[in-house]
């Protein structure tokens, strides 16, 4: 039994921005709960008294001196993008239509 | 004349240097290798032959002038598709960028070039990263060379592969969770994930950023060392590279493949082995363990109860940051664009069409599961939970690096699978990294070294198994003195290295 429902792996692939076909939301559906496996086990451990950590090596406060340094060249930039105009990115209308 | 692509890149850059060869020559033959094997082992998604031979011209003409050269300059590399090259397509393995031409060079590639190595090309791996048989390229499989049947192992099985079918001398890896290691392990190569922010991350696609790190990918644990001083080292374009110059690596090497051991203390980890470890890969491991005692290792055995958890906070946190990482796939400044087929052309729209369009399986799983784990309500319960075990991995290493100067255990479990056979159960292709998942949580650095053919459970010839060697993090030259040791005590009861009994390809 899936504890991860269809309903909530689209509303989830709505949030990544990832157009699903119905086949897919099926299969992911059932391969979902392995994330629920997981944190069952990793709560066996993961008690209160325990430190996060987030990175491997504790760096903080890493600055460089702030010169300015040339950036890439417009043109080089442009020339990977799907589409572009009057130096800069093309892009879809941004808003839905009300 | 000697087969150049036979020799190590050691070996290769001292004929370079003695002018017994040309770098055009040694890049020529390499690319003649390619051409005559790479239709069977498909190590390479991209082949540079142009470039190559350009950078291999340059550094002749400037050895014949007299200039002071870098030791490997003018020995050909190839490099893994997730690192950045100017002028070079970059895939990273998916249909998402495909043809995309970056703009800039990764700062290791800038490192190779130079020191006047020419890239050969680029290797194919699986979809971001992610995976453990290459099986998740967008781009076809790869084939072990040692049974074109079986997975090269992954990530990066391209890289290796093409090592392995000296298709190149050298290769860059990357590993967030073994994709250099155990790809090493079941091609027989040797592979190195150096401590974390030991080689700059600047220029690679990120999949997990807290766990990536670039490393090298050779048939030789000298030819790792001289791989590894050149990329690695401070950059301040990665704000997580460590300020410390490096541990002196090569000197290591050479040290260490002179045979002494005495003093040294050598940890087995007593949860990386026993239940789903083949026989065969067993039987080497315990081999190798009496090989080092006889170079003077101590055997201890410590316990680091916490890695039975590793795997599942491992695939928390990976899902985490690569669904965050792979938000930059968005279609509108690089790679692939596609539009919604009906309805209004909005930039959502365009970005979901885009993803599910030219994301694959595998890697439309980890951004769901890993947008699961983030989203709202789950994100401290999943990821906050899942960085705690983190700290109690790292307790393990701490704890065990106080009886033991490095640790050891099998690189992987099982010898090469067939291709195809674990592709629809990923929790069995996730099994793959048992092993090598704790040093990438723990930052800490870890080698696989060949240590031998293991039968498979269908008999046969077997197939190769790798030991692998983790040491405290910045203490990078334990592994290859220890790695170099153990090779040299192998390669004198083989007669020759591993790879000489890999079958003739092409």
């Amino acid at each position: 039994m899936s504890t991860i429902s269809r309903d909530e792996v689209a509303r989830v692939a709505a949030l990544a921005r990832i157009d699903l076909r119905d086949d897919e939301v099926d299969r992911l559906a059932g391969e979902l709960d392995v994330i629920v496996d997981s944190i069952a086990r990793v709560n066996e451990v993961a008690t209160p008294d325990v430190p996060a950590t987030s990175h491997p090596l504790p760096l903080t406060n890493v600055f460089r001196e702030d010169v300015p340094a040339p950036a890439l060249p417009v043109a080089d930039v442009l020339a990977a993008a799907p589409d572009a105009q009057d130096g800069r990115f093309a892009v879809p209308q941004i808003l839905g239509e009300e | 004349m000697t087969d150049l692509t036979r020799l190590s890149a050691a070996e290769l850059a001292e004929t370079l240097a003695r002018k017994e060869a040309s770098s055009v020559e040694a890049t020529r033959a390499h690319l003649d290798r390619i051409a005559a094997v790479d239709g069977d082992v498909h190590a390479f998604l991209h082949v540079s032959s142009d470039d190559a031979l350009a950078t291999a011209a340059d550094v002749d003409a400037r050895r014949a002038a007299g200039e002071e050269l870098h030791p490997l300059a003018g020995v050909p590399i190839a490099v893994k598709d997730v690192v950045v090259t100017k002028g070079m397509p970059s895939t990273a393995g998916s249909k998402i960028l495909e043809g995309w031409i970056p703009p800039y060079d990764a700062t290791l590639v800038e490192k190779l070039r130079a020191a006047g190595l020419p890239i050969l090309g680029k290797t194919n791996m699986d979809e971001f990263a992610m995976g453990s048989s290459t099986e998740h390229s967008a781009y076809g499989n790869t084939h072990n060379p040692w049974d074109l049947d079986r997975i090269p192992g992954g990530s990066g099985g391209g890289s290796a592969a093409a090592v392995a079918a000296f298709e190149a001398p050298l290769a860059i890896g990357t590993d967030t969770g073994g994709s250099i290691r155990q790809p090493g392990a079941v091609t027989g190569t040797v592979g190195v994930k150096p401590t974390y922010g030991g080689v700059s991350r600047y220029g690679l696609i990120a999949m997990a950023s807290s766990l990536d790190q670039a490393g090298p990918v050779t048939r030789t644990v000298l030819d790792s060392a001289l791989l590894h001083e050149l990329i690695g080292g401070h950059d301040p374009r990665d704000s997580t590279s460590i300020p410390e110059p490096l541990p002196p690596l090569v000197e290591a090497a050479r040290q260490g493949a002179l045979g002494d051991l005495s003093g040294l203390r050598v940890g087995v980890v007593k949860e990386l082995q026993g239940e789903g470890y083949q026989a065969g890969v067993l039987a080497r491991f315990h081999e190798s363990l009496e090989l080092l005692t006889k170079a003077g290792a101590e055997i201890v055995e410590v316990s680091c109860p916490h890695f039975g958890y590793a795997l599942d906070a491992y695939y928390l946190i990976m899902p985490a940051e690569a669904s965050s990482n792979l938000a930059k796939f968005d279609g509108m400044r690089f790679g692939l664009r596609v539009e919604p087929t009906d309805g209004p052309v909005t930039a959502e729209r365009v970005m979901a069409a885009t993803r599910g369009a030219g994301f694959g399986d595998e890697v439309k799983r980890r951004v769901i599961l890993g947008t699961y784990a983030l989203s709202a309500g789950y994100y401290d319960a999943y990821y906050g939970s899942a960085q705690k075990v983190r700290t109690l991995v790292q307790r393990d290493f701490d704890a065990a690096f106080a009886q033991a100067d490095v640790l050891v255990s099998p690189t992987a479990p099982t010898t090469a699978f067939k291709l195809g056979e674990k592709l629809d159960d990923p929790l069995a292709m996730y099994l793959n990294d048992v092993a090598t998942i704790p040093a990438n949580l723990a930052g800490v650095p870890g080698i696989s070294v060949p240590n031998g053919l293991a039968a498979t459970s269908e008999g046969g010839a077997g197939l190769p198994t790798g030991f692998q060697i983790l040491a405290p993090a910045k203490a990078d030259d334990r592994l290859y003195r220890v790695g170099a040791a153990l090779e040299s005590a192998l390669e004198s009861t083989w007669g020759a290295p591993l790879l000489s009994r890999a079958p003739e390809l092409g």
